[in-house]
């Protein structure tokens, strides 16, 4: 139970290596690449006031969550619940990009028909559950999904992510706590960005790195580079074998950076000259992958330039679509909060204003006891 | 058959469901082993395994934040909060992610969380609390608060077997002091059916829980003291509310006096009165009354306790004062 704790690999090392096929390899790609173009898109329809509500980027995160996701087992039903920054481990278990855009674009037929934004949707056959916007709440409900899984004896995993900002929360704390006890085959991502909105790491936590925290819990704890995402899926392969063999709960420390603010509106005040700009320039983690690709797999840029090209046609697609799709009928709001009775009643004052006493039946003997 | 008590009524319920269903299981605090803080699910463990009795660590967030997470797998969870107090610890996984689950997500949520609630015990501030209110204005969530322990068992089988979240609140007042035959077979009670506890034509009490059997003894003198004929109808269901029930007692006696043990402003009464006067304003020949709790956290100490919670005599007074109009 002793919790290893990787050195944090420095940008530009030799990379790690892995049982990943070159197909597979170039599958990471195309994913990284379809989040960040993807993102780019939704910024452009944000501009255009298409987005009706706030746009939430992973500028610089692609790798953590890609890679991560990538490690779970989709022939076997893993699931996963991601955070606002993880649209790229939605895209890896099947999520569609004309299904994000319609979120944001709040349209009748999105996943949640118009009811909740942007990547909070979820879909339990293809393995991810939406988050809420309570920051740590996922933890005990993915604890909740893989203690079903060890009471059925199922061959499934679970992941969840939290950043660095929940890790003060209440949630978090009991959800970890309860699923190590539990030992559930659970997988807790925490993607240290630097920043939880406006607050820093320093004004987070006293602890030196968040892999520490493990400790306390009883559980594997291990950290590894977030910009590098064959050590990103390595990391959680390893924990997702350990989960799937019956030993618990890990918590992984995924170091990265927010190169954007909290949502779009965000400028940056608080962080200090020059900072996002040396994450661009030395440590992006899809040049690095590219890098990557090229140095140690002989990867043509012509094969990526062919993935590049596919990732946008798809992304053109999906915005048509989603700009033609309908916005939701506004009767839908009263339907499905309980599966019975199915719909909840109209509000009579939309149903148009007629006296009291033809609404509502009154007594023969009006304003005396009925006998 | 003989008769058994209020929370052996509980307790049976959940076990027939147990053995029905293989998905249905209990966590909670201490609940396994030890049988629960009330002894509730006592024996439940050693019938059904420690992997379908799940003793806890003091997490009510976790319990919750669990039970939806295997509610969402098909399992049917039954949480216990040790005391109905705690399950503000589990407010924001309730109102927040469970409550809004199916609706946000289409995620189904069937799951209960079921505790000990309720005064006149002794139990002071953070052991005798009424939590229905605070849940009532969450769209999303089901709560019962039964009276008898026929329909303890029936509406907690139920509550399982219900496809949405249900808070089941157990007074602990009720949990040996009542005793009944159980129903034969397979029992059930509808969920947001009230039933009308006694039959009267002059006024009409609405309550429920612990208040339905203080309704009851009042009716009783009302009778014997004043000739004055007493409905009293048990809600059972807090939500979703019968609306019907409702309206057909205040067009039959056009008196309303509301009881609850909860405190009064921001209570379950005013939601009724609200409605009252929306679908039967015509049919009123007085004005609504509650009695209620006083608006304190409730003390420890008996003359405290008593003088702050609803007892007979309050509602006793408060029908003569509706039988008056």
């Amino acid at each position: 139970m002793t919790p290893k704790t990787a050195t944090r690999r420095p940008a530009g090392a030799k990379e790690s290596r892995t049982a990943l096929t070159r197909e597979q390899l170039l599958e990471i790609y195309y994913y990284m690449r379809l989040t960040r173009t993807l993102e780019e898109r939704l910024v452009n329809l944000y501009r255009q006031t298409k987005v009706v509500g706030g746009l939430f980027r992973s500028l610089g995160q692609e790798a953590d969550a890609v890679g991560s996701a990538y490690a779970l087992d989709r022939t076997k039903g893993d699931i996963l619940s991601p955070l606002i920054r993880n649209l790229g481990s939605m895209l890896v278990q099947g999520a569609l990009p004309t299904e994000i855009i319609k979120q944001y674009m709040a349209k009748g037929d999105s996943p949640t028909r118009g009811r909740e934004l942007n990547i909070h949707y979820g879909d339990l056959v293809r393995g991810f559950i939406g988050q809420i916007s309570h920051l740590g709440d996922m933890v005990p409900v993915m604890a909740g999904v893989t203690l079903s899984f060890k009471m059925r004896r199922e061959d499934r995993v679970g992941l969840v992510y939290v950043g660095d900002g929940a890790t003060s929360t209440g949630s978090f704390h009991e959800g970890i706590n309860f699923a190590a006890v539990q030992r559930c085959p659970l997988v807790v991502i925490v993607e240290n960005n630097g920043y939880a909105y406006s607050t820093p790491l320093s004004k987070q936590t006293a602890a030196k790195q968040m892999v520490d925290k493990a400790i306390g819990y009883g559980i594997v704890g291990e950290q590894a580079d977030g910009n590098d995402v064959i050590a990103t899926y390595e990391v959680t392969k390893r924990a997702v074998d350990r989960a799937r063999a019956g030993e618990g709960v890990t918590l992984i420390e995924l170091m990265t950076y927010r190169r954007k603010g909290h949502a779009e509106h965000d400028n940056q005040s608080y962080v200090p000259d020059g900072e996002i700009d040396r994450w661009a320039t030395t440590n992006d983690p899809v040049d690095r992958y590219i890098r990557v690709l090229k140095e140690e797999y002989d990867v043509d840029v012509k094969e990526l330039e062919t993935i590049d090209a596919r990732v946008a046609a798809e992304i053109d697609k999906a915005t048509d679509e989603a700009d033609a799709a309908p916005m939701p009928e506004p009767t839908d709001a009263l339907v499905g909060i309980y599966a019975d009775p199915p719909t909840e009643k109209p509000l009579w004052f939309r149903e148009g204003v007629r006296a009291a006493v033809d609404v509502n039946e009154r007594p023969s003997s009006w304003g005396t006891h009925d006998v | 058959m003989s008769e058994i008590t209020f929370l052996e009524a509980i307790r049976e319920g959940i076990a027939e469901e147990m053995e029905r269903d293989k998905d249905v299981f209990c966590l909670g605090e201490d609940i396994g082993a030890y049988g629960g803080a009330f002894k509730v699910t006592e024996g439940l463990m050693a019938k059904f395994g420690e992997s379908r009795v799940i003793d806890t660590p003091i997490s009510e967030a976790a319990i919750v934040g669990a039970a939806a997470g295997a509610a969402h797998m098909g399992m049917k969870p039954v949480c216990e909060m040790q005391f109905i107090d705690f399950i503000s610890c589990g407010y924001d996984m309730l109102t927040n992610y469970v409550a809004t689950a199916r609706y946000r997500a289409m995620l189904p949520c069937p799951m209960v969380v079921r505790g000990p609630s309720g005064g006149y015990v002794r139990g002071g501030p953070f052991h005798s609390q009424n939590p229905e209110a605070a849940f009532l204005h969450t769209p999303g969530l089901k709560i019962v608060y039964p009276a008898t322990a026929s329909d303890a068992k029936g509406l907690i089988k139920s509550a399982i077997r219900d496809e949405d979240c249900v808070l089941f609140f157990e007074h602990k007042y009720l949990y040996r002091r009542i005793k009944e035959e159980m129903p034969a077979g397979d029992h059930l009670t509808p969920i947001g059916k009230a039933r009308t506890a006694r039959e009267g034509r002059d006024v009409s009490i609405i309550t429920y829980a612990a208040t339905v059997w203080k309704s009851l003894e009042a009716a009783e003198q009302l009778e014997k003291e004043d000739g004055l004929s007493v409905e009293v109808i048990d809600l059972r269901s807090i939500a979703p509310m019968d609306d019907d029930a409702i309206i057909a007692t205040v067009k039959k006696t056009n008196r309303v006096l509301i009881v609850h043990e909860d405190t009064r402003t921001g209570g379950v009464a005013g939601e009724i009165t609200a409605r009252i006067n929306e679908f039967a304003f015509e049919w009123l020949d007085a004005p609504i009354l509650r009695v209620t709790a006083a608006d304190v956290p409730l003390p420890y100490s008996p003359p405290l306790e008593d003088y702050v919670l609803p007892q007979t005599n309050d509602i006793v007074k408060a029908a003569r004062r509706l039988a008056s109009y």
